[in-house]
């Protein structure tokens, strides 16, 4: 501890020679003291006086605007929100009329086509009894006239071999045959 | 020859007391790596203990420097 | 021991001078005496992180931009990084002490960045200036308990969770070790900025020797990124350690 004692004795003058860390070189601690708290005491007001209340005020400001931000972005959602409600909403009004008018129809076109179906089924059913009664004639006809032709060539068969034919067997003979 | 014994003894007590500085190199390694064990096992706790991380670090960090004091008292200030 | 540091008694040829740059001397007349009054270098220095914090926090915010400028958002960042370290760590109600909080971490920042300008005095590697800010901030703390708590501040030293036989000689410890604070709370900040650059210049004393130069530049180099981070969290250890002296003394219960 000599040396401390000899530089405080000799103050600061040969500091720089002297050994010794600075650092406990007493004389100069009032000095640094003194010097320091002037710097607190200054860094202190300008923080407290100016910097401080407005930084804080700038970030309340940024926080204010940003909240206001997002409430308005959050209102324009629930708007489109709505919106998109009411979208569908009629959209699904119109589909539901549009299947109205589609059935509408589609009975409409059915009764018309019933009533023309029937139409159709009746003339053909009434066409086709006639041609019926037709076709019924016609084989009658021929019938008759097969009857008539066998008889005549009954006869004439018999008489080309001689016999007088009776006429009444003959046509016996032939209707007997014809069901046959 | 009295002096030259107090001079060696001076500098024989700086170089031990430079070892401490190693232990708190120990120290301070043991600290970060165990934070960082723990930090891997459950990582979203880690974010925050950084605090306590630099806490703990400050105070192995400081035995060591007051053991590179103590050298640098021996070497220039006794 | 007068002798020791002669530069003529050092051996080798290599001249290590690593605690001159933390000597104090008068700014104007460098052979003058230091009384209280003078201006020395560290008033110099002292001044320079004044105004290095004026120029971020009052001409730096000047615009109040709602979109900050980059000197603005700097500022916002360190006052957002403070605040949320005040509140997390000493609670809600020690919002009030952030203005005291916020000057002693500007200053220690922005003390130690400037000393680590090359050729520049560090202001905090001295145990006169970090031992006024621990100072200052324990006899803000045990003020503050006893003023908020009454002598039930003293519980602070009564571990009520602990075993009956063994609360007096906790007691002791924790009365030892709270008297200690103020002593590793300046050492720890001061000899850390101290030693980093204690340890740079003995580093540039190698550099001397031309077979080694480029390792010690190099070693340099490295040393000064370390101390670039030291520098930063010393800063932020001193603080948060006042922030959590600061709970103590708002919630001295165990």
């Amino acid at each position: 501890m000599a040396s401390e004692t000899d530089n405080v004795a000799a103050g600061a003058a040969d500091a720089a020679a002297a050994p010794g860390m600075p650092q406990l070189d007493f004389s100069t601690f009032g000095n640094q003291i003194f010097w320091l708290v002037v710097t607190l005491v200054v860094i202190y007001f300008v923080l407290t006086r100016i910097a401080l209340p407005r930084i804080a005020g700038v970030l309340n400001d940024r926080q204010s605007s940003i909240t206001n931000d997002i409430a308005a972005a959050e209102d324009l959602k629930q708007k489109a929100v709505e919106a998109e409600e009411a979208y569908n909403q009629a959209l699904i009004d119109a589909r539901a009329k549009a299947q109205d008018i589609i059935a509408e129809a589609k009975a409409e076109i059915q009764a018309d086509l019933d009533e023309a179906a029937a139409k159709a089924d009746a003339e053909i059913a009434a066409r086709t009894a006639e041609s019926e009664k037709a076709i019924a004639a016609i084989r009658d006809g021929a019938v008759e006239s097969v009857k008539v032709v066998a008889k005549d060539v009954a006869q004439d068969v018999v008489a080309s071999m001689g016999f007088s034919a009776d006429a009444k067997a003959v046509t016996a003979a032939v209707t007997a045959r014809m069901k046959g | 020859m009295e002096g030259e014994l107090a001079q060696l003894g001076q500098y024989i007590g700086a170089g031990l007391a430079g070892i401490g500085s190693g232990a708190a190199a120990i120290g301070v390694g043991h600290v970060a790596g165990n934070f960082l064990s723990g930090a891997l096992r459950n990582p979203s706790a880690a974010g925050g203990q950084t605090a306590m991380l630099f806490i703990g670090i400050a105070f192995a960090e400081a035995l060591g420097i007051f053991s590179f004091l103590v050298a640098l008292l021996l070497m220039f200030a006794v | 021991m007068a002798t020791e540091a002669a530069p003529g008694e050092e051996t080798g040829g290599l001249v290590f001078h690593p605690l001159d740059q933390f000597i104090v001397k008068p700014l104007f007349n460098p052979e003058g005496a230091v009384h209280w009054y003078t201006i020395t270098n560290v008033t110099l220095w002292l001044a320079l992180a004044v105004v290095a914090i004026v120029a971020l926090f009052v001409l730096g915010t000047r615009g109040r931009a709602m979109v900050p400028s980059r000197s603005q958002s700097i500022g916002e960042v360190l006052y957002g990084f403070t605040y949320k370290m005040v509140e997390d760590v000493a609670g809600k109600d020690a919002i009030k002490f952030f203005p005291y909080i916020m000057t002693l971490f500007m200053f220690i920042l922005f003390s130690n960045y400037l000393g680590l300008i090359p050729a520049s005095f560090a202001t905090t590697s001295h145990i006169a200036v970090t031992g006024v800010l621990a100072l200052a901030v324990f006899l803000t703390v045990t003020i503050v308990g006893f003023v908020k708590n009454g002598v039930g501040f003293l519980g602070l030293f009564w571990v009520s969770s602990a075993p009956l036989v063994l609360r007096p000689i906790l007691a002791i410890i924790e009365l030892i070790s709270y008297f200690v604070r103020p002593v590793s709370h300046s050492i720890r900040l001061g000899g850390n900025i101290m030693a980093g650059h204690a340890v740079m210049k003995v580093f540039a004393g190698f550099a001397a020797v031309a077979a080694i130069s480029p390792f010690a530049v190099l070693s340099i180099t490295a040393i000064y990124g370390l101390e670039m981070l030291v520098a930063g969290v010393q800063a932020y250890v001193f603080t948060i350690l006042t922030c959590v002296y600061l709970k103590d003394a708002l919630h001295p219960s165990h």
